[in-house]
């Protein structure tokens, strides 16, 4: 309730509700401390204002209601590291679905826009090389390797099957860039270098936004792209035009060379 | 004499950071608008219209969620040629006064960067922390002043520099001119390709805003190191007789956690900046990994990087630094509201001891969480488990503290001096800030809330309504001991209300724009993203017109700093009635700080001792110890 009141997008992937969940959690925790407590400390203010009570008191406050107060906070804390917060890391870094049945994607994030890579009909991944990198290649993709003649490549647009687990390998060409979906509740840094994986699964058809969230110089700021979450059937429309688009590029970028 | 120089480059630097980022909210709440004298009125006047409304729809989301609300789209008036912000900022940062995006970028990095580092470090620690320190432990002086000194060359200089990189000329082309671009984080390989690094050009690249940026690091962390091996020798070799460990007042305690916190931390940060100048201008490949391509062309062949290097090594080093120095500048805010407090609660502090304990666990602790910025760098579970626990971890001692100074109150006779309206509106605004770390604290709602406003809102609650807050209070405080005379009353009371009233108003709608997933750093303050964000761009307005009004707020204080110092009332060595020793000298204090041999007979804060004839029992008052007389009795 609280996080609708303030404004968090409604979810649109299958991990989503459990982290809403303990910002929820968090919210309620925070707000009845705080109110307690705030409470209390104007109760005190008032109360002990010098015009009421002149003299102070040396010895002060007694009692061990605070001490029990304390532990219930440490109490609270340690139930949301060890009940939501750990499990819930451990699910989306170590807990990734099997190779097979998840869809798998690569993301080269460069200045400023994403490029998406599909390994095709065959399920494998052609070679990518950063020494290929060119106006017409954005990630470098090996043509001479026989995987990747059925490679798809998407700029600026993803599109994933409603229901399915996609695992994005996420990467940068250049500087750090943050993938953030927040309608997906997930976020990665595209560290050049490193490939980051990340999963989630798509459960509500639409489109969803992702942001840059690192900045990543002049275009920071509008580095934007697409999530679309399709049907099935959608889905396979959606990569056949791709492909049929990525092809008829292609000799457009072999007569330039 | 040093504390009053720092104290003033440090707020001149604050008032700067803050202008700094007036600019900058215009252009997140009204991008590509120019910036003109009209506009900025006509904005002010249409301001209030409409919050109700909109408010309202909020409310309504609550009820079944319709998120349709969009912003109005008004299309961005003409740039005029000729403005007074293309005078003052070039043509090439603000053309016909509309902000750049590489300039809203300068801003940034500078606005961080001189907040933290030149505002209020030098603030908390240095000003207050030169000043008072001796005169609490009744020392004649620091230990070294010389030392002093050249820590605040180091820094004056430093400062100088980091402001000139916005004067540095770029020839059009090839080297882009003005200060750094990269945030005041300045993470590679973007601070390392932004303002280009130009092969073989070293000499070049030495004078670009960005390696300013590093070099005058350097200065800085040079400064703090000097200055925090001055507090700890002052520390601990020059107490006055009696001065126990256990007299010292809470304040100098913080000090000189402060100070090992700025040994320790520093220097990592120190040594990434060097490296990463070597970087920048000698292209070797510290933090440059494998296979870079800008702009389409591989790193290695058009700028002769090896490559192989690690940017998150960067990102440990900085933020090794980065988190301890969040309590930097928190303790000694802690440390002057504890004496605030103490003073005018007219009681002692309620567990002084725990206090003590808590603020050196805070310390040591604050060394082991520096990776929970770092949730979303590929980062995996055993790691994560650690850092999530001691983030958890140091939330104890932190509660401890406001607890400490919460329970003082009870039985106190509160007097609400200026000095005490800001210490006592300090406990629940850092109290914000210190709750909404709380979600922060998990990696997992971090997916989520990473890089957003609520993130920003969340440490600008720690630092500008809570240590800033609580720095205007010390400065009330201590005033009449630096000046022998008051800050007006009046003036102070005209400064304190509508100050906590608008920096609540500039900070409080951030944490509801970050949970509609607004991220941060984004000149047009995140309108490219209308179709998810629609509904709460209109805050920005809200937000830059408050910050507005926080700046005239600051013209009482000004006026009245600058007043008093000449025509405010003259009051005695002793005016808020303290027991500590700075208030047992002359006001200011003469050469060598006291006037008589100081000897030391009882702890820092006996107030109301019972069966002594005032409500105050000075720490250099010959006689008994009251924790001697009535040990075991409490």
């Amino acid at each position: 309730m609280i996080n609708t009141l303030m404004g968090m997008p409604p979810a649109a992937s299958q991990h989503a509700f459990q982290i809403d969940q303990m910002i929820e959690f968090c919210h309620w925790f925070m707000l009845i401390l705080f109110v307690g407590w705030f409470a209390f400390y104007c109760y005190l203010l008032w109360r002990f204002r010098a015009s009421k009570n002149p003299k102070a008191s040396y010895y002060g406050a007694e009692g061990t209601v605070f001490k029990h107060l304390e532990f219930t906070v440490v109490l609270v804390e340690a139930v949301l590291l060890l009940g939501f917060a750990l499990p819930l890391w451990f699910q989306r870094t170590s807990g990734f679905p099997d190779e097979k049945s998840a869809l798998q994607v690569h993301l080269v994030a460069q200045a400023f826009g994403w490029n998406y890579h599909y390994p095709g009909a065959d399920g494998v991944f052609g070679k990518k090389s950063m020494n290929l990198v060119s106006q017409t290649n954005p990630i470098g993709l090996d043509s001479s390797d026989p995987h990747a003649k059925d490679d798809i490549i998407s700029q600026g647009e993803m599109a994933v099957p409603i229901g399915q687990a996609v695992v994005l390998n996420i990467t940068s060409k250049d500087v750090i860039h943050n993938f953030a979906v927040p309608e997906f509740r997930t976020a990665k840094d595209a560290i050049p270098g490193t490939r980051i994986p990340i999963w989630f699964v798509g459960t509500r058809e639409g489109e969803y936004t992702v942001i840059c969230g690192q900045l990543c110089g002049k275009g920071h700021a509008s580095m934007k792209s697409v999530v679309k979450v399709l049907s099935a059937e959608d889905f396979k429309t959606w990569q056949a035009d791709l492909k049929t688009a990525n092809t008829a590029a292609e000799p457009k970028a072999i007569a330039k060379q | 004499m040093i504390g009053i120089q720092y104290l003033i480059t440090s707020l001149t630097f604050l008032l700067l950071g803050f202008l700094m980022v007036l600019l900058m909210r215009w252009s997140i709440a009204y991008p590509n608008q120019p910036l003109t004298a009209a506009a900025v009125v006509s904005k002010i006047t249409e301001a209030p219209a409409g919050y109700a409304h909109r408010l309202g729809e909020n409310v309504k989301a609550l009820f079944g969620y319709p998120h349709d609300f969009k912003l109005k789209e008004t299309p961005p008036p003409k740039p005029e040629q000729g403005t007074l912000a293309e005078f003052l900022f070039t043509k090439h940062n603000m053309p016909g006064g509309v902000m750049q995006p590489s300039f809203y970028n300068q801003l940034g990095a500078m606005h961080g960067t001189i907040m933290v580092f030149l505002a209020v470090v030098p603030l908390g620690f240095a000003a207050f922390g030169n000043f008072v320190v001796p005169l609490q432990i009744g020392a004649g002086d620091m230990c070294f002043p010389r030392l002093n000194m050249a820590s605040f060359h180091l820094f004056f200089w430093g400062g100088v520099m980091m402001l000139a990189s916005f004067a540095i000329p770029g020839d059009g082309g090839i080297i882009e001119g003005g200060g750094p671009q990269s945030g005041w984080t300045s993470y590679p390989p973007l601070s390392i390709l932004s303002n280009p690094a130009i092969k073989n050009t070293i000499l070049l690249n030495l004078f670009t805003g960005q390696s300013f940026w590093l070099m005058s690091m350097v200065l800085l962390i040079t400064s703090s190191l000097l200055g925090s091996v001055n507090f700890i020798a002052t520390i601990v070799q020059l107490r006055a007789p009696g001065m126990t460990w256990m007299r010292m007042p809470f304040f100098v305690w913080a000090q000189l956690v402060t100070a090992f916190l700025l040994l320790l931390a520093f220097p990592p940060l120190e040594a990434a900046g060097i490296l990463q100048l070597m970087d920048r201008v000698a292209h070797t490949s510290f933090f440059m990994p494998d296979g870079l391509v800008w702009e389409n062309v591989p790193v290695a062949a058009s700028m002769g990087y090896s490559g192989g290097g690690s940017p998150l090594l960067y990102q440990h080093l900085f933020w090794f630094l980065g988190h301890p120095e969040v309590y930097v500048l928190i303790l000694p805010t802690i440390g002057a509201v504890t004496e605030i407090i103490a003073t005018n609660a007219r009681k002692p502090i309620w567990g002084l001891n725990t206090m003590v304990v808590s603020v050196w666990v805070l310390g040591f602790l604050s060394f082991v969480v520096w990776a929970h910025h770092m949730y979303l760098t590929g980062m995996g579970t055993k790691v994560a488990a650690f850092f999530q626990t001691t983030t958890i971890i140091i939330s104890i001692p932190s509660v401890l503290i406001l607890t400490a100074l919460l329970i003082t109150l009870w039985g106190a006779s509160i007097r609400f001096t200026v000095p005490m309206l800001f210490a006592t509106a300090f406990i629940p605004l850092f109290g914000i800030g210190g709750l909404t770390g709380i979600p922060l604290a998990f990696s997992a709602p971090v997916l989520y809330l990473h890089d957003t406003y609520y993130v920003i809102g969340h440490f600008h609650y720690v630092v500008a309504p809570g240590v800033i807050t609580g720095a205007f209070g010390a400065i009330y405080h201590w005033y009449p001991k630096a000046t022998g005379r008051k800050m007006s009353d009046f003036l102070g009371h005209v400064h304190f209300w509508p100050t906590i009233l608008l920096m609540n108003c500039v900070f409080m709608p951030m944490f509801l724009q970050g949970m509609s997933g607004m991220h941060r750093r984004g000149y047009d303050g995140g309108a490219a993203y209308g179709e998810l964000l629609g509904g709460v761009l209109y805050w920005h307005q809200f937000i830059t017109v408050s910050a507005f009004f926080l700046l005239l707020a600051q013209i009482p204080f000004i006026f009245n700093f600058f007043y008093s110092a000449w025509f405010g009332e003259k009051v005695s060595t002793n005016p808020w009635h303290c027991t500590t020793l700075e208030w047992d000298t002359p006001s200011p204090p003469p050469h060598g700080n006291f006037t008589k041999p100081i000897q030391v007979y009882r702890g820092p804060y006996e107030y109301s001792v019972p069966g002594h004839p005032t409500d105050y029992f000075p720490q250099t008052e010959p006689g008994y110890d009251p924790a001697d007389k009535f040990k075991g009795k409490h």
